[in-house]
């Protein structure tokens, strides 16, 4: 099992860390916003419900949007948008 | 099609529950103690789960995330909890007591912090995401359970490590010999019980000053729980959450901050994560009710352990040579789990009542008459039965590296949970809301291991992240 962090195409990247438990999506997303650029967008993929509450948070302190979020089967996708 | 099937999932789980605590009635109606157990843990497993609620991501995603949504969690139930606590000691209705402490609170409370970041869940966080299909967390829970059965009883070249004060005092204590093997034997029982346990409202400064039940909830609630967790709010507040919130104020309102706007920041962090902090007060105040419920128990049937019941049942054999099992009368996680770790290696045919812990203490009941495990087993059925309504139970075999991190961090948590006789639960929670300090001890131990942990991960990730972005 691997994390996979991508650039999907011009200015979107993707992040998956499905299979992985706390705290391991949130600091990867964490770590993955600081990567990209203001504006850029992060498609998160995880599985790990825990996650979701904090990482919520976290980009509401940091500013950053949280454009959709889905669960697709206990996948939740998460559409980022970094301020 | 899905949302139908897991509640039709929902429902099997909770009518397996009812059949079972049906069949404990019909058996025997002293079973309806260890019911009790079943359907409070059960409660716990429903409000973990909804409330995301776990003692690992309280210091782990505040030094990680800089979210500090756990951390409130965990302050505000401790507020709750307190008052209740308070409520039933003033009334002799407390099952609660304090722990003898020392240097060994506070190094257990770093083990166990190291070990609750790795496992990625404390160890009530571990059963409820047991429940959501986390598969890590089976490894944690294994890690937990048999690290502190083999901790407790190993001797041989161990037995050389003891200092021979421990020995003299173990000695003086006239135990059977043969239940003194291990060189945790010596360390229970030459340096642990020799250790002073303090609850605020016993002591001469609070319960000798005020007059009748007020030093319960002046000293018990006030001042063990209450104040320390409105300082560690606030604290919490200035430097995490403080500095953005008023920017976006002051933006908003044209106007300098006032105290207004600072009590203002305090509401928007305690609502931030409104199901997390709704989830504090209701844990708060079960895990109270919990305390009422089982003590009311014990009055009914004229008990103080629920090994008493066993022995009048036939089950002699369950019970600790002074007839007790655990039955620690209130929330309480890691002990039954290494009671359940001590089993399996007890019918393998390693002898695991030959030491203080389980052979003077705990006992070593059969799995399906152990109440406290039972408490365990409900908290994982109900944070099944939550996820599963929410469409959030999802099965997820551990793979990778999640295996090493579940496995060595359940373990760390396990050895860290032993020595201090409890966990983020018993040796925290249960202890700081009950007026017994040393909880704090616990935990400064545990937010620092928790720190160390989170200071691994971020080292750890940063690596893998580099790895991945080398191609771009």
């Amino acid at each position: 099992m691997a994390m996979k962090f991508e650039k999907k195409s011009e200015g979107v990247y993707l992040l998956d860390v499905c299979g992985y438990v706390c705290p391991h999506p949130q600091i990867y997303c964490k770590k993955s916003l600081e990567k990209i650029g203001e504006g850029e967008i992060l498609e998160m993929t995880f599985d790990n419900p825990s996650s979701a509450e904090t990482i919520v948070q976290m980009l509401d302190q940091a500013g950053h949007e949280l454009v959709e979020k889905k669960n697709e089967g206990g996948k939740i996708v998460f559409k980022i948008k970094k301020a | 099609m899905e949302e139908k099937k897991n509640q039709i999932w929902a429902f099997v789980i909770t009518g397996l529950l009812v059949l079972i605590s049906l069949i404990y009635y019909k058996a025997n109606v002293y079973y309806m103690y260890l019911v009790v157990y079943i359907w409070f843990g059960v409660a716990y497993g429903m409000m973990l789960q909804y409330g995301r609620f776990c003692f690992a991501s309280a210091s782990r995603d505040l030094f990680a995330a800089g979210v500090p949504r756990m951390a409130v969690g965990i302050l505000v139930a401790l507020i709750f909890f307190s008052i209740i606590q308070a409520t039933l000691a003033a009334t002799n209705m407390s099952t609660f007591h304090p722990a003898p402490f020392g240097i060994h609170t506070l190094i257990s409370g770093v083990i166990f912090g190291v070990g609750m970041v790795l496992a990625g869940g404390c160890a009530s966080g571990s059963l409820y995401k047991i429940g959501e299909g986390n598969g890590t967390s089976i490894l944690s829970i294994l890690g937990i359970s048999f690290g502190q059965a083999i901790f407790v009883d190993v001797g041989g070249p161990f037995l050389k490590l003891v200092p021979e004060a421990w020995k003299v005092s173990t000695a003086a204590k006239n135990l059977p010999p043969d239940k003194v093997t291990s060189w945790f034997d010596y360390y229970l029982a030459g340096y642990v019980w020799d250790q002073p346990s303090i609850q605020l409202s016993h002591t001469k400064a609070i319960g000798g000053a005020l007059p009748g039940a007020s030093k319960y909830f002046i000293g018990d609630a006030l001042i063990s729980a209450i104040i320390p967790a409105l300082v560690l709010i606030v604290v919490i507040y200035y430097f995490y959450i403080r500095k953005g919130f008023l920017k976006k104020r002051t933006k908003a309102t044209g106007q300098p901050a006032s105290f207004k706007d600072e009590l203002a920041g305090i509401w928007s962090m305690l609502t931030a994560s409104q199901r997390t902090t709704l989830m504090g007060v209701i844990i708060g105040i079960t895990a109270g009710l919990h305390i009422f419920v089982m003590k009311g128990m014990q009055i009914k049937f004229g008990i103080s352990n629920f090994g008493q019941l066993l022995t009048k049942m036939g089950h002699a054999a369950d019970t600790s040579i002074r007839g007790t099992v655990f039955d620690p009368g209130y929330w309480y996680i890691t002990s039954q789990e290494g009671q359940f770790g001590a089993w399996v290696l007890d019918k393998l045919g390693w002898d695991m009542r030959d030491n203080v812990f389980f052979g003077v203490n705990n006992g070593l009941p059969e799995l399906w008459r152990n109440p406290a495990l039972w408490m365990s087993i409900g908290i994982i059925f109900g944070a099944m039965i939550m996820s599963l309504m929410s469409k959030e139970f999802k099965f997820k075999l551990p793979k990778g590296e999640l295996i090493v991190w579940g496995l060595l961090g359940g373990t760390l948590m396990g050895l860290g949970s032993r020595p201090a006789l409890g966990c983020n639960i018993g040796a925290f929670f249960i202890r700081v809301a009950g007026g017994d300090p040393s909880g704090w001890l616990y935990g400064i131990g545990m937010v620092t291991g928790a720190f160390a942990g989170v200071k691994f991960f971020n080292w750890w990730s940063e690596r893998k992240m580099a790895a991945e972005m080398a191609d771009f």
